[in-house]
């Protein structure tokens, strides 16, 4: 698979000898820092404000450029590019509709901590705000949604801007950075020096925990009776799931991993009890409820965690790990706050537990509870339940793809029946919840981990909210695999109008959807279809053994629900158990 | 729900009180008053915000102000003894004859009358909000024609910081 995406290097000579210090153009420095900081593929939307960056990628071959079909194509696969690598994703746009095209994709990275360095093109620096030309207030529109934003308004403030934007994306809890570049600032010229110093005063995210603070930790899980840890997003970012691992293993907590924290720990391992909240499993949401001791490492109760927060955890000494300080106490009070890098905790944590002694009752309450109640479907040989799609995927690829998934019921299908077991395998969209997502982030996916395999799966909903990024598949020969659970219907608005707007199915009929496998096919992306079990394997076969991408439609049920599943605005344990039942 | 005044310092940056300003708005926080200006070094502005809430909130706004990057201090001033001083300017209707009366208000408060119209005078009134707000109610019954509050600056007393 690898060999369908080219490497591109330019040779050691061409790179040592533009890193010498010279004159050049806004443009190229751009270029230059670029590389300095380690990019290697860049996703992007060429027009007239960025014409004298796209002007210096002219026969650039450094990175790759991958010209998406819509600027939300291109920031989501610098997403998936980031989740997937851990590097810092990179993306172009021109000024206006090409950076108001971006909104989307970058409060999604800001939701899930994404780092991303977005780069957008301005009018002339004489030109700002008169109303000329395409031009918006790119950063104070997306002041809200980014870690950080800058305006350049002089061509030597460049190099140390693109240098604080990458060091600021990618440290502490990590977020996307917007770049506003003038048209006149990215022609002006200037002496380039690389490495240019940074001094951020303002910025020193805490890494290393407070001692006093972990030694209440090791004597709260000393005395337990019912201890819980929920993991996050913030270990996975942290390249903390090794040590995370070992913390379990060492004091035998029950874990259960929330959305975005999917891969941080082995879903084999006997202590994992699924995920958490609205479609958390029985177990999950039973010991939260139940725990003397709820320890939350890197994640940041969201609502979709904790339910209603006044019946949350009502027994629990609440401990909350976070390299963001705001996240602790923002939702729940913490009886023990620890401010950290998730990875720093919990390997000093290692060095100071012992095994939870007195919660041997407690797993086996929990192993009961998971035998008693594991996640569960009526399943057909009538029609594809889209279950057990996921489960056949799951089973063919031996869980070792790297999935992402657009938002909605197959996301949580998703991610209640692909096991994970390794970081940087599961890419969705959690905090925003942005259809449109899963299949660009995927394409992102495959250029930062070109030898995996890489399934993108869709509902027909989303797909038809990116499916112009099929483009770049086709002519980049990016292997990703497509697949769309098609149930022709807003699944996720169905359920909920099923179950609490009283089945007043309100406009959610995608009746007039196009044929997804001509859709594919007139891309020049093989297209592949199946109705029921035999062919669903078979295609399946196929599309695994084809090379380059291919859509798959699984037409699947289109009454089934997600569940369990907690209303909103209730305690999490209050769960409607539908097929689980 | 008590009042806070916070004192922050900021890079001397485009677009910094917008960020602040917009912080304060988007996670519901409430902005009594706000002000802005130089500080005691090149290149950092201090502001000054007074805001009403409860001790929860004001963790949040001090732990939320630490995330944007070109915010370098946040100091609750409230914690600690404090000097705080408003501004403001007031035209109000005054007649020759009312002037000596309005005038002897004036003086109580060490006030002082900066501008004489035809039919108004300008007073310039310095203190804590509470004398501004007591010089304001004072005023009122003379006719009010504009007024101009410059908002809280404020800063620890003594050595505290």
């Amino acid at each position: 698979m690898s060999a369908q995406i080219p490497a591109m290097k330019s040779t050691k000579e061409l790179r040592e000898k533009w890193m010498e210090p010279e004159v050049i153009s806004g443009s190229e420095i751009l270029l230059r820092s670029l590389l300095l900081e380690g990019v290697e593929c860049v996703f992007g939307y060429p027009g007239g404000a960025v014409l004298y960056i796209y002007d210096a990628l002219y026969g650039f071959n450094d990175f790759h450029h991958l010209l998406t079909r819509h600027e939300q194509g291109a920031i989501h696969a610098a997403d998936g590019y980031a989740r997937a690598s851990g590097k810092v994703g990179v993306c172009i746009a021109t000024s206006g509709p090409g950076a108001t095209n971006l909104v989307t994709g970058i409060a999604t990275a800001y939701m899930d901590s994404v780092p991303l360095v977005v780069i957008t093109g301005n009018v002339a620096t004489t030109l700002i705000g008169t109303d000329a030309f395409q031009e918006a207030d790119i950063t104070g529109i997306t002041m809200p949604i980014t870690k950080h934003s800058y305006l350049v308004r002089n061509v030597e403030d460049l190099p140390r801007i693109i240098h604080e934007a990458f060091h600021i994306a990618n440290t502490g809890r990590k977020g996307p950075v917007l770049i506003d570049i003038p048209k006149d600032v990215s022609a002006a010229k200037t002496m380039f020096h690389p490495g240019e110093a940074m001094n951020l005063r303002g910025y020193n995210p805490t890494i290393t925990p407070n001692r006093l603070q972990l030694d209440k930790l090791a004597a709260a899980i000393a005395e337990a009776e019912r201890p819980v840890i929920i993991a996050g997003g913030g270990v996975i970012y942290s390249g903390g799931h090794e040590a995370l691992l070992e913390f379990v293993e060492r004091t035998e907590i029950p874990i259960t991993t929330t959305l975005l924290g999917l891969g941080a720990f082995p879903s084999g391992n006997s202590l994992w009890m699924g995920m958490p909240g609205m479609h958390g499993t029985y177990t999950a949401n039973h010991a939260i409820q139940q725990s003397d001791l709820l320890i939350n490492i890197g994640a940041r109760f969201d609502d979709r965690v904790t339910g209603a927060l006044d019946g949350f955890a009502p027994k629990a000494k609440i401990v909350h790990i976070d390299i963001d300080p705001a996240e602790i106490g923002k939702n729940v009070k913490a009886d023990i706050p620890i401010v950290g890098d998730a990875k720093t905790v919990l390997e000093q944590m290692n060095g100071l537990v012992k095994r939870a002694s007195k919660a041997d009752a407690w797993r086996d309450q929990i192993r009961k509870w998971k035998a008693e109640k594991p996640l569960k479907y009526v399943d057909s040989n009538e029609v594809l339940k889209p279950q057990w799609v996921i489960q056949m995927l799951n089973d063919m690829t031996h869980g070792q793809a790297i999935v992402t998934t657009d938002v909605g019921q197959h996301q949580m299908w998703t991610a209640q029946y692909y096991k994970f077991n390794q970081p940087r395998s599961w890419i969705t969209s959690g905090g925003l919840g942005t259809m449109g997502f899963g299949f660009p982030s995927a394409i992102g996916a495959q250029m930062a981990q070109p030898d995996r395999l890489v399934i993108s799966i869709n509902g027909d909903g989303g797909m038809q909210m990116c499916s112009q990024e099929l483009a770049i598949c086709a002519i980049n020969k990016i292997p990703v695999k497509i697949v769309v659970l098609n149930n022709q219907v807003l699944g996720m608005v169905r359920q909920w109008q099923e179950l609490i707007y009283e089945n007043r199915y309100s406009h959610i009929d995608l009746a007039g959807s196009p044929d997804f496998v001509k859709l594919a096919e007139a891309y020049g992306v093989k297209g592949l279809r199946a109705t029921n079990k035999e062919d669903a394997q078979k295609v399946w076969q196929e599309a695994m053994e084809t090379p380059g991408p291919v859509l798959v439609e699984f037409v699947v049920h289109k009454g089934e629900n997600v569940y369990p599943m907690v209303t909103q605005g209730s305690p999490i344990d209050q769960m409607l158990m539908g097929d689980c039942e | 729900m008590k009042n806070f005044a916070i004192a922050v310092l900021v890079n001397d940056q485009p677009g910094v009180l917008q960020r602040v300003s917009g912080l304060f708005g988007r996670r519901g926080f409430n902005i009594e008053s706000i002000t802005v200006g130089q500080s005691e070094e090149a290149g950092l502005s201090r502001m000054v915000i007074v805001t009403k809430g409860d001790e929860n909130t004001l963790e949040q706004i001090e732990k939320q102000l630490y995330k944007l990057i070109d915010v370098i201090k946040v100091i609750n001033l409230s914690a600690k003894p404090m000097v705080s001083r408003e501004l403001a300017l007031i035209k109000v209707k005054a007649e020759p004859p009312e002037r000596p009366e309005i005038m002897g208000l004036v003086e109580t408060f060490r006030a002082a009358v900066v501008d004489i119209g035809t039919h108004s005078l300008m007073v310039q009134v310095v203190g804590d909000t509470e004398k501004i707000d007591a010089m304001i109610e004072l005023l009122k019954p003379y006719g009010i024609r504009e007024l101009s509050r410059t908002g809280v600056t404020a800063m620890t007393r003594g050595n505290a910081s």
